[in-house]
């Protein structure tokens, strides 16, 4: 535990010095995207890696946070911390539907109706006038920021300490005995609710702890582009990305998902700069088809395999 | 089976229309043969999820649907690579026309064709679940797999045959979507909402409740495009599915 906060803090100290060594404002937009993965991949594992339950709806609590956090925004002007707390409220609240959901719901009809309220959701934003519709929002950022010098740099060290949180959040809940309630659910739900594990609360908890973190990830996302619009807020992008990295990180530990978005991320950034943005989704597409295929317990699941090669 | 990759299919049968039909073909024809081609595909899909899930047993939860949505979406991106986001057509003699009725009622050719088409292929499909040998085993072997196998039917024979009907059927509901109208590839997340609200809404396995569910999904629709607008068209299927899942997941005509 000590190692992990003293890793933690030596992380946020250094998004904090960063600026004074670098100025290339694009290597910051590089970092976000690769730290939202981390807080999207890392939100989604909670509830699908952990418990089992797979949320096919990532976008729709990415563009709840996103469109809280703007709503509010254009209304109270709210600092930004404010409205990352709004956005993660309200997308715990989202969270917390969801969950009721699974008291009916396994499997593949789960999943279904996360991508129900996706496109709903959407819907009912594209006809919201006040955030702009389907014509999208553009956004004036505050032009005093403390400490830092641009507001990419500042919003770079905000998603840092998100990520933080959240794969501290995961690390917390895997160790603990939620954690272990939560893969007993997954391994066979009506057993672990004869042996007592309290698998409602459990599921609600989840959902909700995951929700909540993927708006907290997509607060600040109509900040770093200026603009929001309902499309790419609710992107399929979003979910698949949250749903193939876990898996190809591995969903059984709280560092799979991190490696997962890690490696993904800058490959996917890669990719969209050398190639185009279209084979950076289908390279994500294929690459969960493969690992789901080749390697079911993902990244770790080889390198425990590596390590141990006599025992099977 | 956690098969969401069947829309992304329908999408795909009604993009092989448009290139075969694009040779000159009637759509509809076009449909007709690319059925078989579809039918081997759907096999081929089957079987290889046979082999690297459901033989190994991890065939239930996370990654039997990670592999299927997988699939869908690498489906969608290729669409969108080959094709580009623009909406496609085809054309063909009874496209663009219409009967009168009654002076001023018109319906159009394309819609009257399309819908006995889908009729012919849903009754078709029924009475073939409902009166041969292998539907029946179809049927059985979505209720219990080890019964089957005492009865001396190979189950896994039994869900590839099933899986390629299913695909088959894709291309020609496909052409259909093609006919009716123009296609883009981000069709296929709006037809995971139809496809399993009418499938929910009628009850898992039951096809006559597929032809009420799809009316009343239609009818939903129609009502909504009329008094709300286009803007909230989309949400209709999603919603009822919704609803009928959180209320009564059995459905309509469910056991």
């Amino acid at each position: 535990m000590r190692n992990f906060l003293f890793g933690a803090a030596v992380l946020l100290g250094a998004a904090a010095a960063l600026p004074s060594f670098l100025a290339v404002e694009y290597y910051y937009f590089l970092g976000y995207t690769v730290l939202q993965l981390i807080v999207l991949a890392t939100a989604w594992n909670i509830l699908g890696g952990f418990a089992g339950y797979v949320n096919f709806g990532s976008g729709a609590f990415f563009a709840v946070g996103a469109y809280t956090a703007v709503a509010l925004y254009k209304w109270l002007a709210l600092p930004l911390g404010l409205q990352i707390l709004a956005g993660a409220a309200m997308a715990g609240l989202l969270g917390l539907g969801v969950g009721l959901l699974t008291l009916r719901l396994r499997g593949i009809f789960f999943s279904i109706a996360t991508i129900a309220i996706t496109i709903i959701l959407e819907t009912v934003v594209l006809n919201w006038a006040y955030v702009g519709g389907a014509k999208g929002l553009p956004i004036l950022r505050p032009t005093e920021i403390p400490l830092f010098d641009n507001y990419t740099q500042w919003l770079f060290f905000v998603m840092t300490a998100i990520a933080v949180v959240a794969v501290a959040t995961a690390r917390y809940i895997q160790s603990s005995w939620i954690g272990r309630g939560l893969r007993a659910i997954r391994d066979n739900e009506g057993a672990a609710e004869c042996s007592g594990v309290p698998t409602l609360k459990l599921k609600l908890a989840a959902a909700t702890v995951s929700g909540a973190l993927m708006g907290a990830a997509g607060a600040p996302y109509a900040m770093l582009g200026s603009f929001i619009e309902p499309s790419s807020a609710f992107s399929l992008n979003h979910a698949v990305n949250a749903l193939a990295m876990p898996i190809i990180g591995g969903t059984a530990h709280w560092i799979g998902p991190v490696i997962g978005a890690v490696l993904l991320g800058t490959v996917q950034q890669v990719v969209t700069v050398t190639i185009s943005s279209e084979v950076n989704v289908l390279v994500v597409g294929v690459l969960l088809v493969v690992f789901v295929v080749a390697a079911p317990e993902g990244i770790l699941g080889l390198v425990k395999k590596w390590r141990q090669p006599s025992s099977k | 089976m956690p098969y969401v990759a069947h829309p992304s299919f329908l999408v795909l049968g009604a993009y092989a229309t448009y290139v075969v039909a694009g040779f000159g073909i009637d759509p509809l024809l076009a449909g007709l043969l690319l059925a078989p081609v579809f039918f081997v595909l759907g096999l081929g899909i089957y079987q290889f999820y046979y082999l690297t899930f459901e033989r190994r047993g991890s065939d239930q939860g996370l990654r039997g649907i990670a592999f299927f949505f997988g699939i869908a979406f690498i489906v969608q991106v290729a669409l969108i690579l080959v094709f580009g986001v623009d909406q496609r057509l085809v054309d063909a003699d009874y496209i663009g026309t219409s009967f009168e009725i009654f002076g001023d009622m018109r319906v159009p050719k394309r819609m009257v064709v399309a819908f006995g088409v889908a009729l012919a292929l849903t009754v078709g499909l029924a009475a073939y679940l409902a009166r041969t040998f292998t539907g029946r085993a179809i049927k059985a072997v979505a209720q219990d797999e080890g019964a089957l196998r005492l009865m001396g039917a190979d189950p896994v024979r039994i869900k590839r045959w099933a899986f390629g009907i299913a695909t088959a059927t894709c291309a020609i509901a496909g052409a259909l979507l093609i006919i009716i109208g123009p296609v883009d590839p981000n069709l296929d997340r709006l037809y995971i909402g139809r496809t399993f609200c009418v499938v929910v809404l009628a009850g898992l396995g039951s096809m006559s409740g597929t032809l009420v569910a799809g009316l009343i999904l239609g009818i939903a629709e129609s009502v909504v495009l009329t008094t709300a607008g286009t803007a909230w068209a989309p949400a209709v299927a999603f919603g009822i599915l919704l609803v009928v899942l959180g209320v009564r997941p059995a459905g309509l005509f469910g056991r």
